[in-house]
């Protein structure tokens, strides 16, 4: 099979899921007891019956829940989430207005993950059985144990209480693409990416391990070439593949981890504004921020898929 | 290493062992072939399980987990309608006493101190009962979701597999949407839509997070359906029923027992961040996550202008060992029964 069939092959693949994904998102949403028009019903005991109905047709939610969820898709494939319900603002412009905070973090703590598990567990794999090998896996599974939001607490009375290295604080926002940002970015950024670097570590000393043993280092050991090239440059290359196979798994694991790490760090992204919606049961927030994160971790999937696909391609033909 | 030992004791391969009757009288001395009394199932189960106890960090998993369970169970006495089951009282006060209303000398915000190893909690209560208290919640809720998440997967994904065709394509594009949000999220809008407490918890990681089992067993049912002894079986007239209850399940269980193993740990810290954010028990309530909450607010500066440091490590640590220590089972479990090939074992990480 052709990568582009491959490819097109996915894509097709990811339709139904995609449905399937918009129909959990608006059931689970609509399930909840209570919608947000009982609640301003709630504050202001002076609305009559009819104005109460006035008010559930201005938001689309007196039909059937067929008719709701086919109006809600119409509008969400038009880039219409509708709004806030409490301040009448636009979902789709709060949402992209966080959005770029929150990429932030995710890049930051991807980044941080590979710059830490790479090298550790090259190293980690080259010493197998070694006592730099049983430090650095102690490390590595700590790092999968540890609750990130506890994590956040301890760099927070560690760095800012303790050694006084950041205010605890950031004192005014700046705009994100502030160089001086990079500084408030770094601990919620390390919160963030420590499970995942304790992850790729993990895998990538089994599978360099794993690849050692295999003929094809042999053969390029026997013909004379240096140890160092051939960890770094035939080894490593086939064990990156199953980090790739890994890389899907871990974006999903950064987006609900940004969920704690935003409110550990009072970091205004999408995932403080979604336990805000949660908390305010804001439905058109939830569903949206829902919806996005969905959507987006399909995405993942689905260029990991590709990637694969491309580093590996006996996958192209199963 | 692998390949000798695949091809010595690989499930369901004919075996053959080298020698030539006509030529050779005495087998015993040229191999060291023994008789294997045990069916192979079993046998599988008793060499995973000496693997198991000969590696030490398992071992000191399972120790530490059993003192955990036992210091949560014994925290303080149970009572069942009325009937006393449990008298014994390790920690010194009940949970949600506050000390500083029977005694004076106590304050809100004391430091670790002899009476109080772990200090007081920010609202007068003795953090050390709390912390031991907790762990009934954080224990009980991911063992029972993790038993129930993993039987409805088990049974999901063999039907998926086993069946195949169009029912599998159907079951599996729901796993496959599933998939798509991270169990957090989906947690969080089920507690947001039932609201906090302990069954609620319980609802929200079980709802979907049967998932994973079912996408593991599925495709190791996939690789024992091709196997010899199933088709064996199935030429012999055994009937569906049978021949999923006695040879697929039985060998489709060492990477589920993986992913359930590696899973507890996951679901605590899961169980534990909704508490942080507000979403799990109600707000008083002694888990390690609530606790975590009510300190955050003050963490920067408690009373006095000391910072309350004992409240957020100690029920913070509750949480990272007992985690450490299921992971450290789950690598032990993953290693003894050689599970490592389905990639059950990859990717568990914190929330």
């Amino acid at each position: 099979m052709s990568l582009r069939r491959f490819i097109l092959k996915r894509i097709l693949a990811i339709i139904p899921i995609l449905f399937g994904v918009s129909v959990i998102t608006f059931a689970l949403v609509h399930l909840t007891p209570g919608d947000p028009i009982d609640q301003v019903v709630g504050l202001n005991p002076d609305i009559t019956a009819s104005e109460e109905a006035q008010l559930r047709a201005r938001y689309g939610l007196d039909g059937p829940v067929w008719q709701q969820y086919l109006t809600w898709i119409e509008n969400v494939l038009r880039g219409d989430f509708g709004t806030v319900i409490s301040n009448g603002r636009s979902v789709s412009a709060v949402v992209l207005a966080r959005l770029p905070e929150t990429i932030a973090l995710g890049l930051f703590g991807w980044a941080f993950a590979l710059i830490i598990a790479i090298p550790t567990g090259i190293y980690a794999a080259v010493n197998k059985d070694q006592f730099g090998d049983t430090v650095s896996r102690f490390i590595a599974l700590s790092g999968i144990s540890i609750p990130n939001f506890w994590l956040g607490l301890i760099l927070i009375l560690v760095m800012a209480l303790w050694l006084d290295l950041w205010p605890v604080l950031a004192p005014n926002r700046l705009p994100l693409y502030h160089p001086d940002m990079l500084w408030f970015l770094i601990l919620p950024g390390v919160t963030i990416g420590t499970a995942a670097a304790a992850s790729i570590m993990r895998v990538m000393r089994t599978s360099m391990a794993e690849e050692m043993n295999k003929e094809y280092v042999t053969a390029a050991r026997a013909k004379g070439l240096p140890e160092r090239q051939v960890v770094l440059k035939h080894v490593l290359r086939n064990s990156l593949i199953s980090v790739v196979t890994l890389a899907a798994t871990l974006t999903a694991g950064i987006v609900s981890g940004s969920v704690v790490v935003e409110v550990v760090f009072n970091w205004p992204g999408l995932g403080r504004e979604f336990i805000d919606a949660i908390n305010g049961r804001e439905i058109n927030m939830i569903m949206a921020i829902t919806l996005f994160t969905g959507v987006f971790i399909i995405l993942a999937n689905l260029v990991a898929d590709i990637l694969y696909a491309v580093l590996d391609p006996r996958i192209r033909y199963d | 290493m692998t390949d000798t030992r695949n091809i010595s004791h690989g499930r369901g391969r004919i075996q053959i062992t080298g020698f030539d009757p006509e030529r050779v009288t005495e087998r015993e001395p040229l191999s060291d072939w023994t008789e294997d009394t045990q069916t192979g199932t079993q046998s599988r189960w008793r060499r995973g399980f000496k693997r198991f106890i000969r590696n030490r960090s398992a071992v000191l998993g399972v120790v530490i987990v059993v003192v955990m369970s036992l210091l949560a169970i014994f925290s303080r006495p149970i009572e069942v309608a009325g009937v006393m089951v449990q008298p014994f009282a390790i920690a010194p006060y009940d949970p949600t006493t506050i000390l500083y209303l029977e005694d004076p000398a106590v304050s809100v915000y004391d430091p670790p101190s002899w009476d109080h190893p772990m200090g007081i909690d920010g609202r007068g209560r003795d953090l050390f009962s709390r912390v031991l208290f907790g762990g009934r919640y954080s224990l009980s809720i991911g063992f029972v979701v993790v038993s129930l998440t993993a039987s409805v997967g088990l049974v999901y994904g063999g039907i998926s597999g086993y069946y195949g065709g169009w029912v599998d394509e159907i079951m599996m594009r729901i796993v496959d949407t599933i998939y798509a949000f991270p169990g957090l999220i989906l947690a969080l809008i089920i507690v947001a839509i039932l609201g906090g407490g302990y069954w609620q918890l319980v609802l929200a990681f079980s709802l979907f997070g049967w998932n994973g089992y079912a996408r593991v067993v599925r495709g190791e049912v996939l690789k024992i359906k091709q196997n010899e002894y199933v088709l064996a079986a199935k030429a012999l007239g055994a009937r569906d029923r049978s021949v999923i209850f006695r040879h697929i399940i039985p060998n489709a269980m060492p990477p589920l027992l993986v992913l359930a193993s590696l899973s507890i740990g996951t679901v605590v810290i899961g169980v534990a961040a909704l508490g942080f954010l507000g979403l799990g028990m109600d707000s008083g309530t002694a888990e390690w996550g609530t606790m975590l909450d009510a300190t955050r607010e003050t963490l920067i500066q408690g009373p006095e202008g000391q910072i309350p440091w004992w409240a957020t490590i100690y029920p913070g640590m509750a949480i990272f060992i007992f985690v450490m220590s299921m992971n450290m089972i789950g690598d032990g479990v993953n290693d003894a029964l050689d599970a490592q090939e389905t990639g059950a074992g990859e990717g568990a990480g914190g929330v």
